[in-house]
């Protein structure tokens, strides 16, 4: 336990890069997945079709192999070299983002019909009835997959210490090298991991409420404060991975 | 940057061996999870060991397999191989998911089944063996299709223990003939050549046993 305690400071530091990777990836891969799921539904054959290659290249490429290729070969094609967590951050957005535009495209798919055919009673234009009326729907139900993929893109953080950032998987090496201590340098990075976890656990489920209340629906898990402590809901449509 | 298509070409028999033994680590990988998700979903019923095992795998689940695999291969003794290592620490992780959609499969199964059992006085083994699990399993097979082309995508991690899979493969050929830029380009091809036909396949797969 002396061992963590003593070397708390260094364990924060790798969990401070950590966290900036994943505010990072999770802000580019919520951008980009809004975007090419939108882009999914689109009348226009053409537009979805760019939607689909998006999706397809960069969910079958391995963040890694993207992340590799970033901070290897791009430099040597561009001669521009990015800072490793910029490399990071990239390839992790742009891999979930991928599987974000799906659920986007589904959760838009997945509301009645109807409710489309109110807005174009009522004259809406396409921006009042995304704004207004689909996504606040499609939103609720995005939002636990969402829940699931934000976790998947905090673990897929870890291989940026392949490329030598120095997050908590660096500083759990280092000390695993320095120490000799293998099962406490990793337990505590573990720990860190499972903790950051918890909080974006937490976080969603906060806005799933809130998503709820606004379309005046019960929470699933019932009211009150206790309900955010039920056991996560995993989406089994594994695409979610 | 002018692409060398003579220098790809000589290495792509290197490349392949990485590949195989990519798809190697992704099937022996996958088979563990399959058996010992489908254990871990019957267990998770038993009321106290249940939800110790649940809490178990909630960690595995929430924690990079990255940080799993290098603190496994760090304890394991010298005469176990690094491929051995991942090839297990794969498994189990990807059981803690393979579990849950095994679980939710099961849960789907109707009750009067399981009463219908009772009332024939079928034994566990053939509750489980001829009347739940044949539904259950049905209905969750593109579910679990989908974590074998994940776990295919997480195989390139194997390269920090030092295992030569396709990816670390092409860090020693492309760093040794100074041509990083096909060597993983190559590689991100490679990826897509065998994950998007796959993804095609579960699609038809999920068209298939959907309607069920």
């Amino acid at each position: 336990m002396e061992f963590l305690i003593d070397r708390l400071p260094l364990y924060l530091g790798g969990a401070w890069v950590t966290v900036q990777l994943t505010v990072g990836g999770i802000a580019l891969a919520f951008v980009l997945a809004m975007f090419f799921g939108v882009l999914g539904t689109a009348r226009s054959g053409l537009l979805r079709a760019v939607s689909t290659v998006y999706v397809e290249v960069f969910r079958g490429i391995a963040a890694l192999v993207l992340m590799f290729w970033m901070a290897y070969a791009l430099p040597l094609l561009t001669g521009f070299q990015l800072d490793g967590r910029f490399a990071a951050i990239l390839a992790v957005g742009l891999n979930v983002g991928a599987y974000g535009a799906e659920v986007v495209r589904g959760a838009i798919n997945a509301v009645p019909r109807a409710q489309t055919e109110a807005t174009i009673a009522l004259d809406m234009s396409w921006a009042q009835r995304m704004r207004l009326v689909i996504l606040p729907q499609a939103w609720a139900q995005m939002l636990p997959t969402f829940g699931n993929l934000s976790i998947e893109l905090m673990k897929a953080t870890a291989v940026a210490f392949l490329i030598g950032v120095a997050d908590i998987t660096a500083v759990a090496e280092q000390m695993r090298q320095a120490t000799g201590e293998t099962v406490l340098a990793f337990s505590g990075a573990l720990i860190l991991y499972f903790l950051i976890a918890q909080v974006l656990i937490f976080g969603v489920r906060l806005l799933e409420r809130r998503a709820n209340r606004r379309l005046g629906r019960t929470p699933p898990g019932g009211r009150g404060l206790l309900a955010l402590l039920r056991p996560p809901a995993l989406t089994t449509s594994g695409g979610a991975k | 940057m002018i692409w060398d298509f003579e220098w790809t070409w000589q290495v792509m028999p290197d490349l392949m061996q990485g590949l195989a033994v990519t798809v190697q680590a992704t099937v022996f990988g996958y088979l563990i999870a399959l058996v010992l998700g489908l254990a871990i979903a019957m267990v998770r019923r038993v009321p106290v060991i249940g939800t110790i095992v649940h809490a178990v795998m909630e960690f595995i689940r929430t924690t990079p397999l990255l940080v799993q695999l290098v603190f496994v291969f760090a304890l394991a003794p010298s005469t176990v191989s690094a491929l051995t290592v991942g090839i297990v620490v794969l498994g189990v992780h990807y059981s803690a998911y393979t579990a849950e959609v095994y679980r939710s499969g099961i849960e789907g199964v109707p009750k009067g089944q399981w009463e219908a059992a009772r009332a024939l006085s079928l034994p566990a083994g053939r509750t489980w063996g001829a009347v739940v699990l044949p539904q259950a399993i049905r209905k969750v097979i593109p579910a679990l299709g989908n974590y074998l082309i994940a776990m295919f995508k997480d195989t390139p991690l194997l390269l920090a223990i030092t295992v030569t899979e396709l990816l670390a493969t092409a860090r020693q050929v492309g760093s040794a003939g100074f041509r990083i830029v096909e060597a993983y380009t190559v590689v991100g091809f490679l990826f897509l050549l065998v994950s998007i036909p796959s993804a095609i396949l579960i699609r038809r797969l999920e068209r298939r046993y959907a309607a069920v």
